[in-house]
């Protein structure tokens, strides 16, 4: 498995306070992966050192081979859509073109054009004049024409209304299935990477909680509901995500990859939200985090 | 790179260049008559109009303001309005590195500085170059290019402020990261090198020339009450006997070389002032023959004015020298806005 992102011991530190620590990951090439987490958990810090924003404090982190942003070579390797997809407000969408086209080598100038045309955008029409979710996508555009090899978008979809989050996610994918570029993406909703994430990192606490592949994290994580019993008491190979418990009833969220056979469990299937809030749970079980934001 | 800069850079750059032509036009077409005033007539001062006064000291004016409103408006705003607005978020991860970003920048726009403003001090230079030669510090009419005001406003130094200015605010605006304090600091700092230089650095720049002089009517350039209140002694100033030096002190010396006072018996030796109360500015010198006895019992008491200047021809010495102090610092401004760029902007 080649790996498009490395991180080793990374951390990041603001004056006094820890954004990230000790965060070691390894994020799969040619995938979609979804990195979510709650607010607060060191998703931007994350991704801001991979695309070279940022300069880490500990640890090493390696994207596409290299140090982030070592180089111009270097950059043009990674796409970055940042939070809120700053644009230019006094210029306009073919300026913007122009300035993908000037400043990379790799540029797509065809893509950007017919891109911004199926939008129904005007290109002589100012950045600062469009609505967030055209801006979004014009930020995606000068991400995806850049032809990098990795993407990173984070929290694109976060200032969009449903269904402009629902269209820039579908272009995202049908982008991805053309270019076969890999792509990172952050965000705290986890039923927009449902829908387009082949690959999963959850990040509580700037700490990896569980990472992997999307349909073997939904094969390998079950729900059982019992009568009361300490989770203590389960055999082994099977790791207890969360745990919840009633006068009479156990609720367990448990990570196996056999099948389990005690009779006496109700055994459930979780959607992919139920299985990230297992996790987010588990840690608040140990400490008191932030909470999950769940949005429809 | 060149043309992102370009792009978010040319209304601005066009206002300023509108300015610059605009005033150069004005003084295209008035120039050449104060050449041939200046070739025609010995005295150039009696002959100018009261609009020649007026641009000459608009000149003063635009040439003192320019610096100043480029490092404000196009300076300041360069790095911190990016930060601002996380616009820079998208300009550092194309395939442009940070460091070619801000020299593509702070290049194109420190040139397109310098080149306003030496368009300006060109201008000024050339339309006041008749007047040079019929200056002098203090009998002429309008202030010599060799004194604080003027000095500043003529030559080559002019593109040095801008380019400094320029530098300035792109610096603070990287490190205050917020374009409207940026731009209050810059403002404030450039007006502060701007008196302080002339103040306590330029008279350093290039070896001054003294003098010790007998006093005369000839010499004498005015006689004052000191700032002391009524009977506070008085103070003499006299001139250098040359045209367009930068006089740095006027000082009263006594017979062992020590300054001082004018002797009290002075006083009573003068004609009487001719507004009597008056306790500020020079005295008009009248009743010559009197003033001549008190002149000659000073020089036969031992009494001299020691003077030290700036000479004239230091003009362009002084000129190249303070340039490439503002160059300097500028470079080292640079190099700060460069290092904290890449290593402490995120």
């Amino acid at each position: 498995m080649t790996a498009v992102l490395r991180a080793e011991g990374l951390g990041k530190r603001y004056r006094r306070r820890w954004a990230l620590s000790d965060c070691t990951l390894k994020i799969p090439a040619g995938h979609v992966t979804g990195l979510v987490g709650p607010n607060g958990a060191g998703k931007t810090t994350l991704l801001s050192l991979a695309v070279g924003l940022l300069a880490p404090t500990a640890g090493t982190i390696e994207v596409c081979g290299g140090r982030p942003a070592a180089d111009a070579a270097q950059l043009a390797k990674v796409g970055f859509v940042a939070q809120d997809t700053p644009t230019y407000p006094g210029l306009s969408i073919a300026d913007h073109l122009r300035l993908g086209a000037r400043t990379n080598p790799r540029w797509d100038d065809a893509v950007a054009r017919s891109r911004v045309e199926r939008l129904g955008l005007d290109p002589a029409q100012k950045a600062g004049r469009l609505s967030g979710g055209q801006r979004a996508q014009l930020a995606l555009t000068l991400g995806l024409a850049k032809r990098p090899e990795l993407l990173i978008l984070d929290e694109p979809v976060a200032s969009l209304d449903p269904l402009a989050r629902r269209e820039f996610l579908q272009v995202l994918m049908e982008a991805v299935a053309e270019h076969e570029v890999s792509v990172l993406l952050s965000s705290h909703v986890v039923s927009d990477l449902e829908r387009v994430c082949d690959h999963l990192v959850v990040l509580v606490d700037s700490q990896v909680r569980v990472e992997g592949d999307v349909e073997s994290l939904l094969e390998s994580h079950l729900r059982l509901t019992g009568p009361r019993r300490e989770p203590a008491t389960l055999p082994a190979g099977q790791h207890v995500v969360s745990a919840s418990h009633t006068d009479r009833q156990s609720t367990l969220v448990v990570r196996t990859d056999a099948p389990v056979l005690d009779p006496s469990w109700t055994v459930g299937r979780l959607g992919l939200e139920d299985l990230v809030l297992a996790y987010m749970e588990g840690t608040r079980a140990v400490a008191p985090g932030p909470v999950m934001e769940v949005l429809r | 790179m060149i043309w992102l800069t370009w792009r978010q850079f040319r209304a601005q750059a066009a206002a300023v260049a509108a300015v610059a032509v605009a005033f150069a036009i004005v003084l295209a077409a008035t120039g050449p008559r104060l050449a041939d005033i200046a070739a025609t007539y010995r005295d150039v001062f009696d002959h100018l109009t009261a609009n020649d006064r007026h641009l000459f000291y608009t000149g003063i004016v635009v040439m003192a303001v320019a610096p100043v409103i480029i490092g404000v408006f196009w300076g300041a705003p360069l790095v911190a309005r990016e930060l601002e607005a996380g616009t820079h978020r998208l300009a550092w991860t194309q395939s442009v590195t940070r460091t070619r970003w801000l020299a593509t920048k702070l290049g194109v726009t420190a040139l397109a500085a310098a080149a306003a403003v030496g368009l300006l001090t060109f201008a000024v230079t050339w339309w006041s170059q008749p007047l040079d030669a019929a200056l002098s510090s203090t009998h002429g009419s309008l202030p010599s290019r060799l004194t604080p005001v003027s000095f500043a406003m003529r030559g080559v130094v002019p593109v040095g402020y801008a380019v400094f200015a320029v530098v300035l605010g792109a610096t603070v605006g990287a490190v205050f990261r917020r374009t409207l304090p940026a731009m209050a600091v810059t403002l404030a700092v450039v007006i502060f090198v701007q008196i302080a230089v002339p103040t306590w650095i330029r008279a350093h720049l290039a070896p001054t020339a003294e003098q010790t002089v007998m006093f005369d009517r000839e010499r004498l350039d005015g006689i004052s009450i000191g700032d002391t209140g009524p009977g506070s002694p008085l103070r003499m100033t006299v001139n250098t006997g040359g045209v367009g030096n930068w006089v740095l002190s006027n000082q009263t010396v006594d017979a062992s070389g020590r300054a001082t006072d004018l002797p009290s018996w002075f006083g009573a030796c003068l004609p009487a002032p001719p507004a009597p109360g008056t306790t500020e500015g020079p005295v008009k010198v009248q009743g010559p023959d009197t003033m001549d006895a008190c002149f000659q019992r000073l020089n036969a008491e031992g009494y001299r004015q020691h003077l030290v200047y700036q000479p004239a021809r230091n003009f362009w010495p002084l000129q190249w020298a303070e340039l490439a102090l503002y160059l300097a610092v500028s470079g080292l401004l640079a190099g700060f806005c460069f290092w904290w760029t890449r290593r402490r902007l995120s």
